[in-house]
């Protein structure tokens, strides 16, 4: 391929297709070709590169900004003052540094107890055969289909049954709460780790196996070593969704003192917008970063795992 | 879609047996202290349950213990080992809570409708209880231990009998009488007059009941210092199954919708739990003449499909722009260009609502110079801004996608449709465009599941508004399915748990069928390629 593009190399070729193929000569473009070529791309660019940018930048000019109102904060960086950040974690009637450190606590503990039962399947599927093992696998495949809060009204009825008798495993209880995201743990992620299981040779738990290795030595030892990479973008991804969601933890968590910060962080403007908006955006950067930053480390993934997972 | 994987040999499958020889020492004493804390916990969850009178979650755990046990007892079965941590909560979060909404969505579950019947009928005779004409006046003293009030009564036969709302009033053989009056017990402290005025609500609404029976009637004091005894001025009958009230002669039958209903049409409250068919299904499907309803079906299509296909078309066309490799910085605009799909959905909603308010946000006050364009409170335009901005984080997502996939492209073949004169918008439409298909509709389709259950953009960007007063249930213009399931069933004032699990049954069957259909079509497509 890379042959015909160069035109040196395409002897046989006549004038009018060598100019088909490369219709710029290697010469110093003159500024109306380069425009036309690229520079019209770098427009383009920069156009989608504001839009994409200005909410976020936006916000961070809010969140630094000493008029804390939705009317105040339309000069971008007209001040800088950290006064909004202040009054988020000092006001004792929204507690935010709760409602950040429960978010750790959820998505943290959701990410690394899902990776744990999804590679302990995704190990099964990939490893050993067993009847039920294609239905299985596509039962996961179409449970992706369906999330978890479209039974939203169910779980919240589920978890105050259970809390009834057991608390801990109630209604406005973080435990609770990731119980209930455990139960998407096998659905969403199980097929990609299926798939880099299956990169993983068989000869390595086959030499493992003669040298007199159980199952369970060979999972530990030899498997999860291996596919450490896998098991870390899970676990970011599944931080990501968890930390970000809305809908099941504000069903399950009404209390203030132990909302996540989705949820406290909508209750603080939901009745009353402008006010709180500089302290809000405040909150935005905040809780917003962690996740963007886990996110430009993912987003390889996330394409790739996707198409991995739906595709094939 | 077909899953493939790897052929089992016949060595590997001999070797799985020999998996399964016995564990070493070592192994076993971890297996069994983890099997002792399992088993520890399950133990406690049944006794909680059992504690609580809960036998169908009890036995529930008590069978699930047992499976697990077995399960890890026993030898062989080494795939369920694996599986099965997962799949306790798989069953339990997902594939029973779906199982429990199809059940909800034919009850009449929801406020008014919570208890079980019995629950209901011992309710209706103990709100409407009333002084029985001419009845003795027990002289009574308030009391109070551990934060809750009692009643010491005087019996019209000099003898001192102790009750509270809980317990029933029963003999104080040891009370202490001043002046022929039970005063106080030892062990509960009489409530001072400064006391009793604070507490006046507390005490006056205290029905202390006379007997383990709602029919036995109630003490009850309007001023703390006399009590009389008061009945509910209902009867219910058990053979007959009817509420009778005394007062007016009226006779309340179970109506067959969890209410007691009177032949003029009147309703006793509460109401108790009751299965109402396919009543919750009419309301959703319209069929009562709700042409609301049947819009919220039409706008959740419209959005889903509009956001889908906008997305895709604008992150095909910024894949197409920045693709080529004489672009100088084309790292530095990918990293920006995808910040609108790293940023958190539920904050980016908030963001643009403010940016977008009609009378000060960014957008109309600087952008526009001051204009009062009513982006999120006109019904149509408001419908076209939440399109809007779901692209905006859409579309960096299909950027990524198209990207991966037309760098996938063989040059081969584009440089063969050069050389045979195509211009570059044949190029694209004739080569590059069937072969992004192919690659990219599985996640077509997966953005459309997503955008039609996308609750994070409306809710947090319009909140389903602007509202619509007419709507029968309370849906707004750009309410989609799942932000009505979430109004019915957790914002005050409806709290109708059937009927919001009839819509969410529905979004479960229409999910279904489109992928479903969605799903074969790409296939079609992928024996094509």
């Amino acid at each position: 391929m890379a042959n015909i593009s160069v035109p040196s190399l395409t002897i046989g070729a006549t004038p009018a297709t060598l100019a088909a193929v490369t219709p710029r000569p290697p010469r110093r473009r003159t500024p109306w070709e380069w425009f036309a070529t690229t520079g019209w791309r770098h427009l383009v660019g920069v156009a989608v590169c504001v839009v994409s940018v200005f909410p976020l930048l936006y916000v961070i000019s809010t969140s630094l900004s000493a008029n804390g109102t939705l009317t105040g904060s339309n000069q971008l960086f007209a001040s800088i003052t950290f006064e909004n950040y202040v009054n988020l974690v000092t006001d004792p009637g929204r507690p935010f540094v709760r409602w950040w450190l429960n978010t750790l606590f959820v998505a943290g503990t959701t990410a690394v107890l899902s990776v744990f039962l999804c590679a302990l399947a995704a190990y099964a599927f990939s490893r050993l055969r067993f009847s039920g093992r294609r239905a299985g696998l596509a039962t996961i495949v179409i449970s992706q289909m369906f999330p978890q809060f479209l039974g939203i009204v169910a779980i919240y009825l589920l978890l105050s049954t259970l809390g009834d008798a057991v608390p801990a495993l109630g209604l406005n209880s973080l435990v609770g709460l990731i119980v209930v995201y455990l139960g998407g743990a096998l659905g969403v992620n199980t097929f990609l780790m299926y798939g880099y299981f299956n990169t993983i040779p068989r000869e390595l738990d086959e030499a493992a196996k003669i040298d007199g290795a159980g199952h369970a030595r060979i999972f530990f030892t030899i498997i999860l070593p291996l596919v450490g990479p896998i098991l870390v973008v899970v676990g970011m991804l599944i931080y990501i969704a968890t930390a970000g969601d809305f809908i099941i933890a504000s069903v399950v968590l009404s209390d203030t003192q132990i909302q996540t910060a989705p949820v406290g962080l909508y209750g603080m403007i939901s009745l009353f917008r402008n006010d709180n908006w500089g302290v809000f955006c405040a909150g935005a950067v905040l809780t917003a970063l962690p996740v963007m930053i886990l996110f430009l480390f993912t987003q390889k993934y996330i394409v790739t795992g996707l198409f991995a997972g739906s595709g094939k | 879609m077909t899953i493939t994987a790897p052929q089992p040999t016949r060595r590997s499958r001999r070797s799985s047996n020999m998996q399964e020889a016995a564990p070493s020492g070592l192994v076993l004493v971890v297996k069994i202290l983890l099997m002792a804390m399992v088993d520890g916990f399950g133990l406690f969850l049944l006794m909680a349950f059992i504690a609580n009178a809960q036998i169908i979650v009890a036995v529930t755990v008590g069978v699930g213990l047992i499976a697990v046990n077995i399960v890890y007892f026993r030898r062989g079965g080494l795939a369920a080992k694996y599986i099965i941590p997962g799949l306790i909560f798989l069953v339990v979060f997902q594939i029973f809570v779906i199982a429990y909404t199809i059940y909800v969505s034919f009850t009449n579950f929801g406020f008014g409708h919570n208890i079980d019947k019995s629950s209901a009928v011992e309710q209706i005779l103990s709100n409407s209880i009333d002084r029985v004409p001419g009845s003795d006046s027990y002289p009574v003293a308030v009391l109070t231990a551990d934060g809750q009030l009692f009643l010491l009564a005087t019996a019209p036969d000099g003898s001192a009998k102790l009750g509270s709302a809980d317990s029933s009033l029963a003999p104080a053989p040891d009370a202490v009488f001043v002046g022929g009056k039970a005063q106080s017990v030892a062990g509960y402290t009489t409530l001072t007059l400064a006391e009793l005025f604070q507490q006046q609500e507390a005490v006056t609404s205290l029905a202390v009941p006379l007997g383990d029976s709602v029919s036995d009637g109630f003490l009850k004091t309007a001023d703390a210092r006399n009590a009389y005894i008061y009945e509910s001025t209902f009867i219910y009958s058990v053979p007959d199954d009817t509420m009778t009230d005394t007062a007016t002669g009226a006779i309340y039958r179970d109506n067959g919708e969890g209410n007691f209903e009177s032949a003029d049409g009147l309703i006793l409250q509460p109401g108790w739990k009751a299965m109402v068919g396919v009543e919750n299904y009419a309301t959703a499907m319209a069929s009562t003449g709700q042409s609301e309803i049947f819009g919220v079906f039409v706008w959740t299509f419209v959005f889903a499909f509009m956001s889908m296909l906008l997305s895709f078309v604008a992150g095909t066309f910024f894949a197409l722009v920045f693709n080529d490799p004489r672009l100088r910085g084309r790292r530095g605009y990918r990293v920006v260009m995808i910040l609108p799909y790293a940023f958190p959905v539920f904050l980016s909603g908030l963001v643009w609502s403010g940016l977008l308010n009609q009378q000060y946000g960014f957008i109309n006050q600087v952008l526009l110079g001051g204009a009062d364009v009513p982006w999120l409170q006109d019904a149509m335009l408001a419908r076209v801004t939440v399109i809007l901005v779901s692209v905006w984080f859409g579309a960096p997502y299909f950027f990524l996608v198209c990207t991966g996939a037309l760098q996938a492209i063989p040059d081969d073949i584009q440089q063969a449709a050069r050389l045979d004169g195509a211009s570059p918008w044949q190029l694209f439409r004739h080569i590059k465009l069937p072969l992004l298909l192919v690659s990219v509709s599985p996640l077509l389709i997966a953005a459309f599941a997503f955008s039609f259950n996308d609750f994070g953009t409306i809710f947090m960007l319009s909140g389903g508004g602007p509202s619509n007063p007419t709507s029968p249930i309370g849906a707004g213009a750009t309410d989609i399915l799942i932000t009505v399931v979430y109004k019915l069933a957790f914002l005050p004032g409806q709290k109708d748990y059937g009927l919001a699990s009839a819509f969410a049954v529905v979004i479960f069957i229409v999910v279904s069928a489109i992928s479903l259909a969605l799903f074969r079509k790409t296939k079609s497509l992928e024996e094509v390629y």
